[in-house]
């Protein structure tokens, strides 16, 4: 395998990293607010000094509003904050378990570092966008796999066992094609209540994606069932007593690898941009938890849009994961 | 005329079925217009409870299925609560106006399409199939959504409308000048749709006519000393039309449910747009309403594809 090959799948792994431990590599809480520099750009790194004098360790400055303006910022030079590592810092949980107050990076008290500026509320974007990718990615994956592995058991156990299993299963394949899939996600959450848990919209997007998403695939797995059903190999295993399952499991269900594949990368960024879609309208995770899709949504405000060009950085990573997965399914 | 009435009448049933799905799903889940008032501490259960009596929410799913297909055959489509009006009087215009913006940004796809994915087909390797190609990988990676706030801060800066259908003009503007005001509103989120289908219909396009390129009648009329531009065009696009018809089908029925997302940033007063308002007020029927007529139009495209087929391919008329 070349580099090459190798490197969306590495590239992915370390974003599922990061995003999977976000209080480790996030030097703020997710809803830590800092009014006083609301909508200020990512802060500057410096390697040297007032005096030009050449540091190791890297120096920052806060921001200071600009005097008689609401939304410019300068530098304070006055204090030169040095940029420390493995600090002791605001409480998190490891995967929701052990608690730890380990950073990866930090400053010592009345510092700030935004990596990518913050929002309205002086809300450090690169630390919501650590925990808001959580959601966004992980749903995403959970999803897509969900509604490929019930599309694949669906479409096995209707081309193997044929007859009425086979025309029901199928006849409801087309009904759930016919319904654009959009409009039944979003109908189904007019009737949950207007503010929902993260947790809760994880089990919606689940849910919704495995009774909607399994169709497609199951379409394709019945065909290459179908296609392998009546092969002698099958027919050779039955004389030897092989049992049904041992016969899907073992002998068909292997050639339906590639079909699970290529639906896997079709799902994976619909499902990644279902949840975004849904949290950009406010119908997805409530405000204050982040996630990609509500702090896309800040950018409908026209201010936020033409002149903060940091809370775009949800939609730049956005893009780079649906090329990294474009790229990793298409060296599979 | 078998062909013809059997998809109809497959179409009609797919619809059906959709509405019993649809009516099934939104019934699971819980609470519905009327519990939201029980937040307000000045309305009584009691009085939520006579509301949804009233209008029918406190009965079966099934006895409310009936009440709804009557209603749609009288014209109705429901009782819309929000408006306090029928539901179809609401839907009408919104739904005209998801057609038009739908209906302008197929046309612009296929206007682009056609020649480049032609020219990408006919050259392969040469620049005009590096930029379809390139074009393609590009706008699959990036989302509608993103695209549409890329567009909109584009407006901004260029002091194109960003919002809305129409600027508030004067009476008596006259009409040229009124559809000069909807064309520039329009532009932007039809360019958006457009770029989304455009992946689609490109890879498509090139790979059909790369296939009747290949065919054996092509390098006879080469042969024959016939120029390529009249094989290209009066041999090889003929030949390669007919995916590419139940494709244009297609298009145009994923287009119309897929602008929901495009008609709610852009602010254009459509179907989408109508459906996001209903969900924030838990509208039942109006929410309804917008499913099944969003699956209406994918149905709809579809049958249109099988009666364009019908009339240019002899082979199904005939088998």
């Amino acid at each position: 395998m070349s580099v090459e090959r190798k490197l969306p799948g590495l590239a992915l792994t370390a974003l599922c990293v990061f995003v999977g431990l976000p209080g480790f590599f996030a030097p703020y809480d997710y809803e830590t607010q800092h009014r006083e520099t609301a909508l200020a750009p990512p802060t500057r790194i410096y390697f040297r000094d007032r005096d030009s004098r050449f540091h190791l360790r890297p120096i920052v400055y806060r921001w200071k509003l600009r005097s008689g303006t609401l939304h410019e910022f300068e530098e304070d030079r006055s204090i030169a904050f040095p940029l420390h590592f493995l600090v002791w810092g605001p409480p998190y949980r490891v995967a929701g378990l052990i608690p730890s107050r380990t950073h990866l990076f930090g400053l010592r008290p009345g510092g700030h570092i935004f990596l990518l500026g913050t929002d309205e509320y002086g809300r450090d974007v690169f630390s919501r966008l650590l925990y808001g990718g959580r959601i966004s990615l992980f749903a995403g994956l959970l999803a897509a796999g969900i509604s490929v592995g019930w599309g694949v058991i669906a479409g096995a156990l209707a081309g193997y066992y044929g007859s009425w299993i086979d025309e029901t299963i199928m006849r409801a394949a087309e009904l759930f094609l016919a319904v654009p899939w959009l409009y039944l996600l979003l109908s189904i959450r007019a009737f949950l209540p207007l503010h929902l848990d993260p947790s809760e919209v994880f089990l919606l997007l689940i849910a919704v994606a495995g009774s909607i998403g399994w169709a497609r695939p199951a379409r394709l797995a019945r065909g290459v069932v179908l296609a392998g059903r009546d092969s002698e190999y099958v027919l050779a295993a039955k004389g030897f007593g092989a049992s049904d399952f041992y016969i899907l499991r073992a002998h068909i269900l292997p050639q339906a690898y590639r079909v699970a594949m290529t639906q896997a990368r079709l799902y994976i960024p619909q499902y990644i941009t279902a949840e975004i879609v849904l949290s950009f309208f406010g119908l997805g995770v409530g405000e204050p938890v982040p996630s990609w899709g509500n702090m896309l949504g800040r950018l409908q405000n026209l201010f936020v849009l033409e002149s903060c060009w940091w809370m775009y950085s949800p939609a730049i990573f956005l893009v780079v994961v649906l090329l990294l997965f474009e790229w990793l399914f298409r060296s599979v | 005329m078998n062909f013809l009435a059997r998809r109809a009448l497959h179409s009609l049933l797919l619809l059906v079925g959709a509405s019993v799905l649809t009516f099934l799903l939104v019934r699971l889940a819980p609470g519905d217009y009327f519990e939201s008032m029980r937040v307000n501490p000045q309305i009584s259960n009691r009085a939520i409870a006579s509301l949804r009596s009233e209008y029918g929410l406190d009965k079966p799913s099934p006895v409310l299925y009936w009440h709804w297909l009557k209603s749609v055959v009288k014209g109705e489509g429901g009782f819309s609560f929000v408006y306090n009006t029928a539901a179809v009087p609401i839907l009408w215009p919104r739904v005209q106006n998801t057609l038009l913006l739908a209906g302008c940004a197929t046309l612009l796809a296929w206007i682009i399409a056609l020649p480049v994915g032609t020219l990408a087909a006919a050259r392969i390797g040469s620049w005009t199939d590096l930029l379809a190609s390139g074009t393609i990988a590009l706008l699959l990676a990036v989302p509608e959504l993103v695209l549409g706030l890329l567009l909109l801060l584009l407006a901004v800066h260029v002091g194109l409308p960003a919002g809305g259908m129409r600027s508030p003009l004067p009476a008596g503007t006259g009409i040229w000048n009124e559809s000069k005001d909807i064309v520039g509103h329009m532009f932007l989120p039809a360019l958006c749709l457009a770029a989304g289908l455009l992946p689609l219909l490109l890879s498509h396009v090139r790979a059909s006519m790369r296939e009747a390129l290949q065919s054996p009648f092509v390098s006879a009329a080469l042969g024959f000393g016939i120029s390529f531009r009249r094989v290209l065009l009066r041999h090889a696009l003929p030949a390669a039309l007919n995916p590419l018809i139940s494709l244009f089908g297609l298009s145009l029925g994923l287009l119309i449910s897929s602008s929901l997302l495009v008609e709610a940033i852009f602010g254009w007063p459509g179907l989408g747009q109508l459906m996001l308002q209903a969900i924030a007020s838990r509208d039942v029927f109006l929410v309804i309403d917008s499913t099944m007529l969003g699956t209406a139009f994918l149905i709809a495209g579809n049958f249109v594809a099988d009666l364009l087929l019908y009339v240019s391919d002899p082979r199904i008329r005939v088998g």
